[in-house]
């Protein structure tokens, strides 16, 4: 009797477990769909996202890993310090749950002048968190001290140089500061003259080094500024505590003098540097964290996790073939060549065995899910694969590259990080580029990053691996990259053709919008299908373990990477 | 005695500013630049930012002005963390790194011994062999391995401790600890034992049982004191490492101490920072060489310190 009831349980069990498994794993399947919809934010938000209201206590544990370099918006130039100044300070627009720039500190949309050169925005009735208003002169001086070279801002002349009035002059002290076109019509009036019209300007205005800065608090603290928790202000969802400057944890406590404060539910963030992907999934485990990231080998191990997100990311690999070394051409300086190479490796294997952490093969340069055109349509499907896979026609670019040559083997250089991750890559590639092009022997160079950037800088490779992430959202962040002598170009690349088409996105084309993508999608082609001058390999995604609980996390696709502002803890037991 | 103090302490100095020295050159000739956004900055940009870190002088101006502010204390500024002293740096993430490395060093040390002793005083029985295993297994399996499996088992699974992070006051130190406690615990149970089997076979020992000496007496101030001598040379530079830092130890239980700290500063070329980091160990290993020194004298009176006659 007794054995035949536990049979029965252990039926009961058996069909409720199926069950539970089907339903986790249905969950798992539609998830990948809803990614390809577009809209990041989509897929970063967990699968129970509907429902849940929030619970009593709005506590949450993440994790970073590095620690904090710096918060001072002028000289903020990492992944954690853009994401520490997100959520405590605040720009004009701020990236809302559907990663579109809507106005924050600016009370409505910004007024533009009909030749789209001058801006005018109104500020709301913000307030810094020493009870003082945010005023048009907080944003003068925060974007003139960015543009002073004497400040040493890495991202001030980068974003600002070409984009507002007398930027370029000032960052090469040609002009005095302020000159820089900028001014504060009246205490909450801020205008803006740009050198010439940027259909994305108002995305920019999402980007930390535009955000404001008091003038008063920045001179008082002197070179203390920003240095700890004390040393800043802030105007954002959250403010920074329990940070002494170099250490290792902080915590964001909500702001409660910011404007949309009843917007925001979780009143703590406690923060740890956890360097070691292996250690912060054990503290997730362990419930000390409510959130890890998974890299390395681990990706491929939590990726099928039931709390695992894949969080799709707008970095573009690829390879940079390397034209001029010591003022001598290289062999990749043969377009056959490089077509050759471009074409001979096989990406889908490489994304889902050898990276295996929900990366995606690219045959593109623009990111998916990245840039829309005005009609909200993604810019890969206006200019469609490039350089795609293919032995038979690597094979023949590469007997005609050797024949115009006059050789009949080549010895290449890949250079490339020294991560367990890139050295596998590395590996890969080199199997399967000498597996396919007979007479290519390949020789791997696995360096730090600095170094990498140092041969970079030197133009002292053959084949780089090598990334870029956008800092705004617009295919000019990725294709301004391989103009003729432009500061990333840095392997001699250069196409008359090319460098037309980019300046006239940035000059008649610019209040075209239709037409500037169009030229985008041409400069593309150019740039990969046409002089193969980079060969695109994947976009990155990253996998997250994230506990249920944890809801409305939004994800930016450039910029910073999150924003805390509208997550909460619902269902926490 | 006070002679022979001075005169070290001067020798200490000097290979204080050696290793500045050699170090100094040594890292000026890595690769790369220690800006991080070098290939943001346009041309007026770097010679400004170069300025502001005096980084545009000749080598060797750098190198006087390094040293005069070193001789003032002032290990300069971080390149990595934007404005900050490198002294502060260092003192905010030398404390867990200290901890660590103090308490497994004593616990290491004191269990270590015990084992030692225990194994030569019973020789060749079921304690011998089974405190040498213990040893054994301590010298052949890396630090990282006990970490893991001490994280795994008592936070993972029994929770009986932090799984890492430095927030929870003792109780965040003991898994660490004890991780790194293995080496000093093997080395020293091994020295002990090969010492005091040693000593124990020599003429004053049977002597001193001869005379009536207990076992007890005989173990401790006779045996265990001449068997320290060799310990302590083994121990002082393997103490200076330890309290130091360790690199695999505190990434594994995400601990903010200055070992981790020490990598990463290479890893981004932060020059100030890793000759700040090198300074400070060479101090700590050149302290405690000295201070070892000085417990040669203490431990065994026929060792002299200063070369006077009889």
């Amino acid at each position: 009797m007794k054995s035949k009831k536990w049979l029965l349980l252990m039926a009961l069990t058996l069909v409720l477990s199926m069950f539970l498994a089907a339903c986790g794993g249905s969950k798992e399947e539609d998830k990948p769909a809803a990614d390809k919809d577009k809209e990041d934010d989509q897929a970063t938000e967990n699968p129970a996202e509907e429902d849940g209201e929030p619970d009593a206590e709005q506590v949450l544990y993440l994790e970073e890993r590095n620690a904090i370099p710096s918060v001072d918006s002028a000289i903020v130039e990492d992944q954690v310090g853009f994401n520490v100044l997100n959520n405590v300070n605040e720009g004009l627009y701020r990236l809302n749950q559907e990663n579109i720039a809507e106005p924050a500190m600016a009370a409505e949309e910004a007024e533009v002048s009909e030749d789209g050169l001058t801006y005018t925005f109104k500020l709301r009735d913000a307030k810094w968190s020493d009870d003082t208003p945010v005023t048009a002169e907080d944003f003068v001086f925060a974007w003139q001290r960015a543009i002073d070279p004497a400040t040493g801002s890495p991202y001030g002349p980068f974003m600002m140089s070409g984009v507002i009035k007398n930027a370029t002059e000032i960052s090469e002290e040609k002009m005095e500061v302020s000159e820089l076109g900028v001014k504060a019509i009246d205490e909450k009036t801020f205008e803006v003259t740009l050198e010439r019209p940027v259909p994305y300007f108002l995305s920019l205005m999402s980007f930390g080094t535009f955000y404001p800065q008091k003038e008063e608090f920045v001179t008082s603290k002197g070179d203390a500024y920003a240095t700890n928790s004390d040393g800043l202000l802030y105007n954002g969802p959250f403010i920074l505590t329990d940070w002494d400057g170099t250490g290792d944890s902080w915590t964001y406590k909500k702001n409660e003098h910011y404007w949309d404060a009843e917007n925001v539910k979780l009143d703590e963030i406690h923060v740890n540097v956890v360097k070691d992907s292996a250690t912060a999934v054990k503290l997730y485990q362990d419930n000390k964290l409510d959130w890890a990231r998974v890299t390395g080998d681990l990706a491929m191990q939590y990726r099928d996790d039931k709390e695992a997100v894949i969080e799709p990311e707008t970095s573009v690999f690829y390879f940079k073939f390397n034209q001029e070394r010591g003022g001598e051409k290289t062999p990749l300086a043969n377009e056959n060549i490089r077509k050759a190479i471009a074409k001979a490796f096989e990406k889908n294997d490489m994304a889902d065995i050898v990276i295996a952490d929900g990366s995606t093969p690219a045959n593109f340069l623009v990111p998916t899910d990245f840039a829309f055109d005005e009609n909200e349509k993604d810019f890969r499907d206006l200019s469609g694969d490039h350089l795609v896979y293919n032995v038979e026609e690597a094979q023949e670019h590469w007997k005609k590259g050797l024949e115009e040559l006059g050789v009949d083997s080549l010895k290449l250089e890949i250079l490339g990080g020294d991560t367990e991750l890139s050295k596998k890559m590395d590996e890969y590639f080199k199997s399967q580029l000498e597996g396919n092009l007979e007479g290519l022997s390949i020789s791997l160079k696995e360096v730090p990053f600095s170094v990498r950037l140092d041969l970079d800088t030197n133009q002292d490779y053959d084949i780089q691996v090598s990334g870029w992430g956008p800092d705004f959202q617009d295919p000019i962040s990725f294709l301004d990259l391989f103009v003729t002598d432009g500061p990333n170009n840095l392997m001699s690349y250069s196409n008359s053709e090319y460098d037309k088409l980019i300046e006239d996105t940035k000059g008649e084309l610019a209040v075209k919008p239709a037409e500037r993508y169009e030229a985008f999608a041409k400069a593309e082609k150019i740039l990969l299908e046409d002089d193969a001058a980079i060969a695109p390999i994947y976009q990155r995604s990253l996998v997250i373990l994230q506990k249920p609980y944890y809801k409305g996390l939004v994800r930016h696709p450039f910029g910073a990477d999150y924003s805390y502002k509208w997550a909460y803890v619902s269902g926490k037991k | 005695m006070v002679k022979y103090i001075g005169k070290r302490i001067v020798y200490m100095f000097i290979t204080l500013f050696l290793i500045a020295t050699v170090s100094f050159f040594l890292m000026q000739s890595l690769p790369g630049s220690p800006i991080a956004s070098y290939s943001k900055l346009n041309e007026t940009q770097r010679a400004i930012v170069e300025k502001k870190y005096g980084i545009d002088k000749p080598k060797p101006v750098q190198y006087a002005i390094y040293m005069k502010n070193l001789a003032k204390g002032d290990l300069g500024t971080s390149f990595a963390f934007k404005g900050k002293s490198v002294n502060d740096l260092l003192a905010s993430r030398i404390k867990p790194s200290l901890i660590l490395g103090a308490q497994a060093m004593v616990f290491g040390t004191l269990v270590g011994i015990l084992l030692g002793m225990l194994a030569a005083l019973k020789q060749n029985t079921f304690w011998d062999y089974g405190s040498t295993f213990f040893a054994i297994l301590g010298i052949s399996i890396p630090s990282f391995v006990f970490a893991s499996l001490l994280q795994y088992w008592i936070a993972s699974q029994w929770h009986l401790l932090p799984v890492g992070l430095w927030n929870d006051g003792w109780k965040s130190s003991v898994l660490p600890s004890l991780a790194l406690a293995m080496g000093p615990l093997a080395l020293s149970a091994r020295f002990i034992r090969t010492e005091m089997i040693e000593v124990l076979s020599s003429d004053y020992i049977t002597l001193a049982k001869a005379k009536g000496a207990n076992g007890f007496e005989i173990a401790f101030k006779h045996a265990f004191r001449n068997a320290l001598i060799p310990l302590i040379t083994v121990l002082g530079p393997l103490a200076a490492g330890l309290v130091t830092g360790s690199l695999v130890v505190e990434q594994i239980f995400a601990i903010p101490g200055i070992g981790e700290q020490f990598v990463s500063s290479i890893m981004v070329n932060d020059h100030a920072t890793i000759m700040g980091t090198t300074l400070l160990f060479s101090a700590f290993l050149i302290f405690i060489i000295f201070i070892v020194d000085i417990l040669y004298g203490v431990i065994d009176p026929r060792i002299r310190l200063s070369g006077g006659k009889g």
